[in-house]
């Protein structure tokens, strides 16, 4: 990368304000289009046909009756979508989910798809589609799924990772395993040792806008599509590879996203809409439901962690093991790992060892949701670790800060640390307000940690200055939380012009260079690497229109304060050029002024947060309610704090919902029994008191303003807190998230027989 | 010379080692010796690792350089949300 990304510590004008964001009007006046606000002449609308069924084989499907209904255009089954994967398995995995081929593998699965002229049509359509389907026992549980008598999804899966490999598939596709040192060693020098089992319930990104999607198909073999998504440049990639389209005659448009999450990382009803357009010869459009997106697109995982810990009387852990099992949906992927990398990693252990076991099972395919996998392990090792702080007889706080990593420790899922921020937190937390406020009746306090890897990726940004001094720039990352706003602050800081003369845009595939997704905590972080690259190759073309302007050589030119001064004595009576001064004169120096950055944005940096809770709890209902919430986390160097503060309260709330309510709940025949937010609960302003935030600064060393990501984190304490701060209020340990209030009262019942 | 710790999923395609030392100077000249050495790394090696670096982990970055002594890992390539 020629470009230096290391920190230098400069003094802002710009960045770490809080001006207002440049797309809130348009959101709150209802101007801003999203997947389902794109519309083109003759569109066809698009319905599909999803299994009732949560394992089936499918042996046959007739269409021909639905294709005789008036205004049907297209209809498309697997048989129009062959498989061109070439054996790249993460992508037949998404082809098969788009649409199955010889099997329904969950209650939702897409089986067919009819394009038609109106949704009464197609609805008629879809209901004279006759599949032929020959049920299959199902599991949709983590522990039966991996039980030898659970019925196997797919008979081609044998356990990976395991010495000798199995002879007979199952539903564990794989086995990882992380640490170092020797836990029975370390267990046998324990005083204390709690060993207990925790579950967590799937939960669902529960993001407000749908999938939605417009695909044109066009004769000559190029294609549009207009979508919500959080990787335009990806979706081109997964639609090119599974129709065998040519990735750059396919002009993919991100709209606004309502959320995303992870959610949004991968196609899921795009490559449908392609094939339907295709076949028709005409615009399709197709917008999920509410009950498809639960039904039909990524959730998180189902888990069930076993976690030991055991510790010397005076506080110090000496070994720490977890086994943690995750569901995948029917397609294997790389889930438990992620659990078993993060589980430990706040601490400094010398012995430590964790396993993960990758189940498939008959639900949706899981996708990542913020900080994937980790909240899970959090829960289980964070609730731990407090239980084991609670036996000794030492503060939760003063516990962790006595085992906490800090730069030098060897990681548990590998590597030595560098510079980190986990002690810090705690720090601030240990010194905090909150967690010294007194308590209510029947009120408890749980805090915890959390961790996730963030990372860069491929990113390309322009920057162009118009003649009245200006300035756009073009990115190719998703702005799902804010990242035009923290990017047009650096524009202004490094040309030194005003916040308001920068216009942040989203170029579409066919405008700008390749970029990875906005994931991965890299939005921000990254982006703001290219636009800062992108800025300074602008300054030198302005340097170089000065030194036309003055007719001076180039190097007695140098850029200070936003402007192009002239150096030594004798050039000094020359007033310096403003941006709008060089850009007025473009015309006359060379052309358009702009600056151009693609890199690789790597150096991230691993991320780290504190959260304290306090819950009260009415012992007749087992209902609850989160009275304080503070959240406490690195940001390296806040860009725009205000929408820092949004991401640490907007993870928060994801992390309450699922902790207390949010649950996939199925039937006996595997079908979801709540698939709408009446009945799946995600927490709404009223339920949750203004969450506190406390923004650190340690600088990223490997981002010019120090930089990190921080749209991840702050979802993985949150699972914890609430546990412990629910264990402490009721004085029982709660272990099975989320923490409803039947699941609640009933361990209160318990307590009492 | 760098060594470089391999996570166990590629153990068994390096002949089940689990640290393996090449002459390299950054992390591309690193992954084409060790892929020269055991070609059934070649199909990981295509987008599937991530490799950590004095616990800084690098996704893309290959011309990365490895300074002497440092820590090298291969881990998988992360998901994020």
């Amino acid at each position: 990368m020629s470009f230096d990304a290391t920190f230098q510590n400069k003094r802002f004008n710009s960045v770490g304000t809080r001006p207002l964001r440049p797309d809130g009007i348009d959101k709150v006046t209802g101007r801003a289009r999203y997947g389902a606000d794109f519309n083109m002449p003759g569109q066809l609308v698009a319905r599909v046909l999803r299994s009732p069924h949560a394992h089936a084989r499918i042996k046959g499907i007739d269409t021909s009756k639905a294709e005789a209904v008036k205004g049907v255009k297209a209809i498309v089954t697997a048989a129009d979508m062959p498989d061109l994967t070439d054996g790249d398995e993460a992508l037949f995995a998404i082809l098969d989910n788009c649409m199955a081929r010889e099997k329904a593998m969950y209650d939702g699965h897409a089986v067919a798809a009819v394009a038609a002229i109106d949704e009464s049509s197609a609805k008629a359509a879809l209901k004279l589609i006759k599949v032929d389907y020959e049920v299959l026992p199902h599991v949709v549980d983590v522990d039966a799924a991996m039980m030898a008598d659970a019925p196997v999804l797919n008979d081609t899966i044998f356990t990976q990772g395991v010495e000798p490999a199995p002879s007979k598939p199952s539903n564990v596709a794989n086995r990882s395993e992380f640490g170092h040192g020797d836990v029975d060693a370390g267990f046998a020098k324990a005083d204390i040792i709690v060993e207990r089992s925790y579950k967590t319930e799937q939960a669902h990104q529960g993001y407000i806008e749908p999938h939605a999607c417009v695909a044109s198909c066009n004769a000559d073999g190029t294609a549009d599509l207009w979508v919500c998504t959080q990787g335009h440049f990806v979706y081109r990639q997964n639609c090119a590879d599974l129709l065998g389209l040519e990735a750059s005659k396919l002009r993919v448009t991100s709209s606004e996203i309502g959320g995303g999450f992870g959610g949004k990382t991968h196609v899921w009803a795009e490559p449908v809409a392609l094939a339907l357009s295709r076949k028709a010869g005409r615009p399709v459009k197709l917008i999920m439901s509410r009950e498809e997106v639960f039904r039909a697109s990524g959730p998180t995982s189902a888990t069930s962690i076993d976690v030991k810990i055991g510790a010397t009387k005076d506080g110090k852990i000496t070994a720490a093991e977890a086994t943690l099992r995750y569901t995948s949906g029917p397609y294997p992927d790389m889930w438990a790992e992620l659990g078993a990398m993060t589980a430990f990693a706040p601490y400094d252990l010398e012995n430590v060892k964790t396993v993960g076991f990758e189940v498939v099972v008959n639900r949706p395919k899981v996708a990542a949701y913020r900080a994937p996998s980790a909240p899970m392990a959090a829960f289980a090792a964070e609730s731990a670790v407090d239980e084991l702080a609670k036996e000794i007889g030492m503060d939760p706080v003063d516990f962790r800060i006595a085992n906490v990593a800090k730069e030098g420790t060897r990681s548990s899922y590998g590597p030595v640390y560098g510079p980190i921020g986990i002690g810090p937190t705690l720090d601030a937390a240990k010194a905090h307000p909150h967690m010294s406020a007194p308590l209510g009746p029947n009120q408890g306090r749980g805090m915890a940690c959390g961790f996730w890897f963030n990372f860069g990726g491929q990113t390309c940004t322009d920057l162009n200055i118009s003649a009245d001094g200006t300035v756009t720039i073009a990115v190719g990352t998703v702005d799902v939380g804010g990242s035009r706003a923290s990017l047009s602050l650096i524009v202004a800081e490094e040309l030194g012009i005003e916040y308001s003369d920068v216009k942040a845009v989203i170029a579409d595939t066919s405008t700008l260079g390749y970029n990875d997704m906005t994931d991965g905590s890299r939005g921000t972080f990254s982006t703001s690497m290219a636009t800062i690259s992108a800025a300074r190759n602008a300054i030198e073309v302005m340097r170089q229109r000065a030194a036309i302007m003055w007719d001076i050589p180039l190097e007695h030119i140098y850029w200070e304060d936003g402007h192009a001064k002239a150096a030594g004595s004798k050039h000094g009576n020359r007033a310096p050029l403003s941006v709008k001064d060089i850009a007025a004169e473009a015309g006359n120096t060379g052309g358009p002024i702009a600056g151009h950055s693609e890199l690789v944005a790597d150096g991230a940096g691993v991320s780290f947060a504190t959260h304290i809770c306090d819950i009260e709890v009415d012992s007749e209902t087992g209902s609850s309610r989160v009275v304080r919430y503070t959240v406490i986390q690195d940001a390296g160097k806040a860009v725009h704090p205000a929408y820092v503060e949004g991401q640490y309260q907007g993870g928060a709330a994801q992390g309450i919902g699922w902790a207390l309510n949010e649950e996939y709940i199925y039937g006996d025949d595997g079908r979801l029994q709540n698939p709408g937010f009446l009945d799946y609960r995600i927490p709404v302003c009223s339920d949750l008191p203004m969450i506190d935030t406390q923004i650190l600064e340690i600088p990223n060393p490997n981002h010019p303003y120090g930089v990190r990501g921080v749209g991840e984190t702050s979802i993985v304490p949150p699972l914890a807190a609430i546990a412990n701060a629910v264990s402490n209020a009721v004085g029982l340990r709660m272990s099975h998230i989320p923490l409803s209030p039947p699941r609640i009262l009933a361990a209160l019942n318990a307590a009492k027989t | 010379m760098v060594e470089v710790k391999l996570w166990a999923g590629l153990r068994p395609l390096a002949d089940n080692q689990s640290v393996a030392t090449v002459e390299a100077s950054n992390i591309r000249e690193m992954l084409r010796k060790l892929e020269e050495r055991y070609p059934g790394l070649a199909t990981p090696f295509r987008g599937q690792v991530a490799v950590a670096v004095d616990g800084v982990i690098y996704r893309d970055d290959w011309s990365k350089e490895l300074p002497e002594g440092a820590e090298v890992m291969l881990i998988k390539r992360l998901a994020g949300g």
